[in-house]
């Protein structure tokens, strides 16, 4: 599907913004995940139309960087950190809760588009090891129990935003410093819910 | 041994609301910044900067007031915080995003007017979702106010500031891969020289590149001075810093003190001892590029230069601390994995020589390795970093290659017992 008209007026302000246009390729990729749930084919052409680069100078780009996927992603991304803090504090455990729950390897997708499973490097959480993040929304100091549950949750509930308070105070344990500020921002899908143009996404 | 607060100050004093404008406004916020406008003379604000001998916080240590002297003359210059905070056991960038980020954006502010820049980057990692929004709406309410946009509080200075989204790569944090991200290309560091983004940075243009943490240190050192500032630490590291502790403590987190006083000591005062009263097997004192220290060097002092003496670096900042229970050959994996997956690939002996250290350290751990395997680690990492030194030697374009040989020669110097109880001692007969 190529883009509407909305969508390429705010990829154009984004453009603008940017002293070279080439500059907001990497905010124009997070658009067409946030459309799709991966960088379709259609949104590499609208993007080097835009930008007006060739459409293999964009995908060399979008598969340099992990966050930009080339496989359509389900409604709720896991990624379970693995590096060293989380490791040592037993984060394989958590890997194996979670893989179980969802019968996933590293990096699939179940049928339902419900999970997307991938084990990623330091996610800048290691007080709070082990950690783990949903659509890029982080939940601190989890148990191999508690992911568990929080799987089973989103998989019941199915919510629209992920608001990291909101799964930190259900399964989250100890924290890499008190978050103190409430907040009830998040994201939706497997892009972070953040555009440098207009404000966030809020959970009514 | 206590903390000084000067970054860590504001947010602690209104723990829920440190982030909104009105309540750093309320407590001196942005005076440094009206300060700074006010005294109209830019090179004052780049002494005092010199005077506080304030060396980068992202890992190099570069003095910054030396760095931003070397920015060369031209009419588009640039301002770029790296934001990219990625290396394993740091998370002091974070707090600063998510809890102050009006501090930061005061010192972007009154950098770019010391330096005649007209355009700021904020480039944050993409896992930041949540520091991005706060920054981004700190951003907002600074145009509203007028700290921000055309004529910045009815002066002739102005100022555009755009927070830059990253999108999962470690190498971005190195500055040259940071520029070709922000230009919209793979991040893969640049062929030096020239050395200094200073002097060919983003675009090709005149760039300072900075650290979160050095950039919100600049309002306290206008208010108090270059001086005050130098008073704080000891020689070759003024100042305060954050570090951030974890693994096996009780007390995780982020704790900002004077630079000058001992592990041993942080890890107690701080982090309230180690878990289940374990003794410390080994800590790493600067994030996972850095060479670890055993249980038995927990009295080396926190600074750049007895950090660097005693054979590691303080680096990032973080302290990542291992109890004797902590199997090394797993943490070592962990680490080189960690390396493996985020090498940009362009430079041979790190794309493969990582990835071979990873294998080899995959089958020592499930049970399948080979007597043969040490001496093949050890003829890899001289592959990667000849002579295995510290500081290591360089066969790449950037240090991430040289970062993987750290954790091995770590394990091997100092705990090599752990890797060898995992080879087998039977030689099987090959048929």
């Amino acid at each position: 599907m190529s883009w509407e008209k909305a969508l390429i007026d705010k990829a154009k302000e984004i453009i603008d913004m940017y002293p070279q246009k080439r500059s907001a390729l990497g905010p124009l990729l997070y658009l067409a995940q946030e459309k799709d749930g991966y960088i379709s084919n259609d949104s590499i052409v609208e993007i080097s139309n835009l930008i007006g680069i060739t459409e293999v100078q964009v995908k060399s780009v979008a598969s340099f960087y992990s966050m930009y996927k080339e496989e359509q992603t389900g409604k709720y991304l896991l990624s379970v950190c693995k590096s060293i803090s989380c490791e040592i504090n037993d984060s394989r455990s958590v890997i194996d809760s979670v893989k179980n729950f969802t019968g996933l390897e590293n990096y699939e997708t179940d049928t339902e588009k419900v999970f997307t499973f991938e084990e990623v490097e330091c996610i800048g959480a290691c007080g709070g090891a082990p950690a783990v993040q949903v659509n890029y929304e982080t939940v601190e100091g989890l148990t191999p129990e508690k992911s568990l549950q929080m799987c089973e949750w989103l998989k019941e509930e199915r919510p629209e935003i992920i608001v990291a308070e909101e799964l930190q105070e259900k399964f989250g344990g100890v924290k890499s410093f008190d978050w103190a500020i409430k907040d009830n921002t998040g994201s939706s899908y497997s892009v972070p819910g953040f555009q440098n143009i207009g404000t966030a996404k809020e959970k009514s | 041994m206590k903390e000084t607060l000067l970054l860590t100050k504001h947010m602690r004093e209104f723990p829920e609301d440190s982030h909104q404008i009105e309540i750093y406004e309320k407590n001196n916020g942005y005076s440094a910044l009206k300060k700074v406008l006010k005294e109209d003379n830019p090179e004052n604000v780049i002494n005092e900067i010199k005077d506080s001998n304030i060396r980068g916080r992202g890992g190099a240590g570069f003095p910054t007031g030396v760095k931003w002297g070397f920015l060369a003359e031209n009419e588009d210059r640039y301002l770029v915080i790296n934001g990219d905070e990625s290396e394993p056991g740091t998370f002091k960038d974070r707090i600063l995003l998510e809890r102050d980020p009006h501090q930061l954006i005061e010192g972007v502010i009154i950098t770019c007017f010391a330096s005649n820049i007209k355009k700021a980057f904020i480039y944050i990692r993409g896992e930041y979702a949540k520091p991005a929004r706060r920054v981004q709406d700190a951003v907002e309410q600074a145009y509203e106010k007028g700290y921000l946009g055309n004529n910045i509080l009815g002066t002739n200075f102005s100022l555009d500031v755009v927070v830059h989204l990253g999108a999962g790569a470690y190498i971005c944090g190195e500055e040259t891969a940071l520029l070709n991200s922000l230009e919209g290309k793979r991040g893969e560091p640049r062929l030096k020289p020239p050395y200094f983004p200073a002097v060919m940075g983003l675009y090709n243009k005149p760039t300072l590149v900075n650290n979160v943490e050095t950039i919100s240190s600049v309002p306290w050192i206008i208010q108090n001075s270059g001086k005050e500032y130098s008073k704080l630490g000891v020689e070759g590291s003024t100042g305060t810093r954050i570090f951030s502790l974890s693994g096996h403590v009780n007390n995780p987190g982020n704790f900002e003190i004077e630079m000058g006083q001992s592990f041993g000591e942080f890890i107690d005062t701080f982090g309230k001892g180690i878990k289940n009263n374990k003794n410390v097997k080994a800590y790493i004192p600067g994030g996972a590029s850095a060479p670890w220290f055993t249980g038995d060097q927990l009295d080396i002092k926190m600074t750049i230069d007895d950090v660097a003496n005693a054979g590691s670096m303080l680096g990032s900042g973080a302290v990542v601390v291992m109890d004797e229970d902590t199997n090394l050959v797993y943490a070592a994996k962990s680490i080189v994995s960690f390396f493996a997956h985020e090498s940009c690939g362009q430079c041979t002996p790190c794309r493969e020589g990582t990835t071979w250290l990873e294998m080899i350290l995959e089958r020592i751990a499930s049970g399948r390795g080979r007597l043969s395997d040490i001496s093949l680690l050890i003829d890899i990492c001289d592959n990667i970093s000849p002579g295995l030194d510290w500081p290591p030697k360089m066969t790449t374009i950037c240090p991430l290659g040289p970062s993987a040989v750290s954790p091995i020669t770590s394990l091997l110097n100092n705990f090599s017992e752990e890797i060898t109880n995992m080879l087998p001692t039977k030689i099987p007969i090959t048929q």
